[in-house]
């Protein structure tokens, strides 16, 4: 029989190698999935993997890849340092959600005044929304010892609930002939979040994401709260002698990965979405958990797994419009791929070895 | 205003889902595993115990189908986690996405359909409330007075202990993860054929999360989460109430109370706990070393 022995560090070829074999495993198992479902696996694979890049649209849809992209690494980049200290937050979405509602907040309130203050405003409230959001399981779980898994989470649906109020209540456009929705921020030049270079798809967001990728690689590999957090998530009680106050150390990781939620909220509410609906949130604050795993907690991963995550959403819409592929398609490809990932991440920690009997 | 019968029948029934779910997730949890894929397993179920009602014209066999279909999916979790030894958070997670997107994949088909009727059951309310009230002393006489219920708590408590004594820690780990998934798809089956009578896509809306927190909430004890579990009914009832009086408060913020209700308790209970109450060895890898 099989034993395993483990390592006594983590193996760095198999660290880089997991993801990639899961992406693979994913797809075969897609495309049986596929094939079961009565599509031509071969087509619906190419469909969602090759043709956003290459295929016969691929001049609409490559933009897509970095709007998409954006707020995906923008939150995982927030989520994946808390993931490393083993503080949980799993309520992005709902952060997500309450940093577009305070950043459109601002330009709602100053509509239809202009000035080149408007923007930066609503930037800086959509931060502190979803900081605020955070903060809440934060500071219970510091006061009260509640499990931040659980009251994150549970702060999803709250704003989820505060996001269809806001559409149907205070938020709701009186231009809008009495159909639930905010201003559209797209038409309001001040607050709006553009693309800054046609047919790149880059916006306000991507070059936060970008910055929050190089800051969390500072922090993580250069700054000594970095070294905290890796101290606190390997060898918690190691970390406390060493002087490491845990509460800090959840207040800055729920902190900080909610305020970059939040951002990631209000440049989709000012950008793509352009307003604040029913259904605001639509599953980034989720598929960035999976991104944050799939980039293996780190900033270069992160984007990697963050631009492979948007091609399966564009691959996705494609295969919706030219296979008739359900929408859901794409939700259960990720949550495989997570299956896949934490399966195979067995080869880093361990070796398989074979059982001698003596 | 409303007969106190009729309100005790109404939270008895909304309490059913989560009582299913949380009793299934505190076997899991004494045998020492956090399995955070309720909510996937719920939805699992509502979706395969709607669709086999539907088709069969039988309640029963529905929620028999959605406690297969509820282990089943528990199956996943139990092997990525016993064998090969993932985290419990991020695999629990991973299976309420896939859940998810699973249902939403397949239940296309069911949307708009109607199920069977229930019948009449007992005292005005049907078999699946009572079967769920029943097993609350049942699981309380399980883990406090049989030997199976002892080991299984000694697994949760300390597994290289248990393991030491001989006990097989990763079989009984997963029977408790099959029940704990079994008794989430009866409960998610409960919302769709006993209670909303039709299937949408996301219809367990958190109860799976919600009967989480109601284990912590019930310190690990069988009675506790009955007490929970008809608390939680009663903010249901009562806030379903308050909307159709009409009442002067927004309708999205009267749907909030089942989960701000959930996060007021866990902070109460963890409060004045704070957490000693856990299984010592819960969420944490077992690696079988020899």
């Amino acid at each position: 029989m099989w034993r395993l022995e483990t390592r006594s560090e983590a193996s760095l070829a198999w660290q880089i190698a997991t993801p990639v074999l899961a992406v693979i495993a994913t797809m075969l198992t897609g495309a049986l999935l596929f094939g079961l479902m009565g599509y031509d696996p071969v087509a619906a694979i190419r469909t969602i993997f090759w043709d956003p890049l290459f295929g016969a649209s691929a001049g609409y849809s490559r933009p897509q890849l970095l709007v998409k992209a954006g707020p995906l690494i923008l939150i995982a980049c927030g989520l994946a340092v808390g993931f490393r200290a083993g503080i949980w937050n799993i309520g992005a979405e709902g952060q997500y959600i309450m940093g577009g509602i305070a950043g459109a907040a601002v330009a709602l309130a100053a509509y239809p005044a202009e000035g080149w203050w408007i923007f930066p405003a609503m930037v800086v409230a959509g931060a502190f929304g979803g900081w605020v959001w955070g903060m809440i399981p934060a500071v219970l779980r510091n006061w009260f010892g509640a499990s931040e898994i659980l009251v994150s989470l549970m702060l999803v649906y709250v704003a989820q609930k505060i996001a269809a109020w806001m559409a149907f209540g205070p938020m709701r456009n009186p231009e809008g002939f009495g159909m639930p929705g905010s201003r559209n921020l797209g038409q309001y030049p001040s607050a709006a979040n553009p693309e800054m270079f046609p047919g790149t798809g880059i916006h306000w967001g991507v070059i936060a994401a970008a910055f929050a990728v190089f800051g969390v690689w500072v922090l993580m590999s250069r700054h000594i709260r970095g070294l905290q957090i890796r101290a606190a998530g390997e060898a918690p009680r190691a970390a406390r002698f060493a002087g490491v106050a845990p509460a800090a150390l959840v207040s800055f990781c729920l902190g900080l990965s909610g305020a970059l939620a939040g951002m990631a909220g209000l440049f989709e509410a000012a950008g793509p979405a352009g307003q604040i609906t029913d259904g605001f949130g639509s599953g980034y604050g989720f598929t960035a958990i999976i991104v944050a795993f799939l980039g293996r907690l780190h900033p270069v991963g992160i984007v990697l797994a963050g631009l492979l995550m948007a091609l399966t959403y564009i691959g996705g819409d494609i295969a919706q419009l030219m296979l008739q592929m359900p929408a859901a398609t794409v939700q259960v490809f990720q949550g495989m791929l997570l299956f896949y990932l934490l399966g195979f991440d067995l080869l880093t920690r361990y070796r398989i070895r074979r059982r001698v009997t003596a | 205003m409303i007969d106190p019968t009729t309100l005790i029948l109404m939270i008895l029934s909304a309490a059913t889902p989560i009582l299913f779910a949380a009793l299934g997730e505190l076997i899991v949890e004494r045998a020492g595993v956090l399995n955070l894929g309720v909510e996937g397993m719920m939805i699992a179920g509502a979706l395969a115990g709607f669709a086999a009602a539907h088709a069969s014209g039988s309640p029963a066999l529905g929620f028999a189908v959605a406690a297969v279909a509820g282990a089943a999916l528990s199956m996943i979790f139990g092997l990525l986690t016993q064998f090969l030894l993932t985290n419990q958070v991020a695999t629990g997670l991973a299976l309420t996405l896939f859940g998810l997107g699973l249902t939403a994949l397949f239940g296309k088909p069911y949307e708009g359909v109607k199920a069977p009727s229930m019948g009449p059951g007992i005292f005005g309310l049907n078999w699946v409330v009572w079967l769920g009230l029943l097993m609350v002393p049942l699981l309380w006489w399980f883990l406090n007075r049989t030997r199976a219920g002892l080991v299984l708590r000694g697994i949760g408590e300390n597994h290289h202990a248990a393991h030491a004594l001989g006990h097989k820690v990763r079989t009984v780990r997963l029977l408790a993860i099959a029940f704990g998934g079994a008794m989430a798809g009866i409960g998610g089956a409960y919302i769709s054929i006993a209670t909303v009578l039709q299937w949408t896509e996301g219809m367990t809306a958190g109860a799976g999360w919600i009967a989480l927190a109601l284990v912590v909430f019930a310190g690990w004890r069988a009675f506790g989460v009955l007490a929970g579990a008809w608390l939680f009914g009663g903010v249901a009832v009562l806030q379903l109430r308050l909307q159709a009086a009409g009442v002067a408060v927004p309708v999205q913020l009267l749907a909030m109370a089942p989960y701000l209700a959930t996060i007021v308790a866990l902070v109460l209970i963890s409060a004045r706990r704070r957490g000693s109450a856990a299984p010592g060895s819960l969420g944490q890898i077992f690696h079988e070393t020899s």
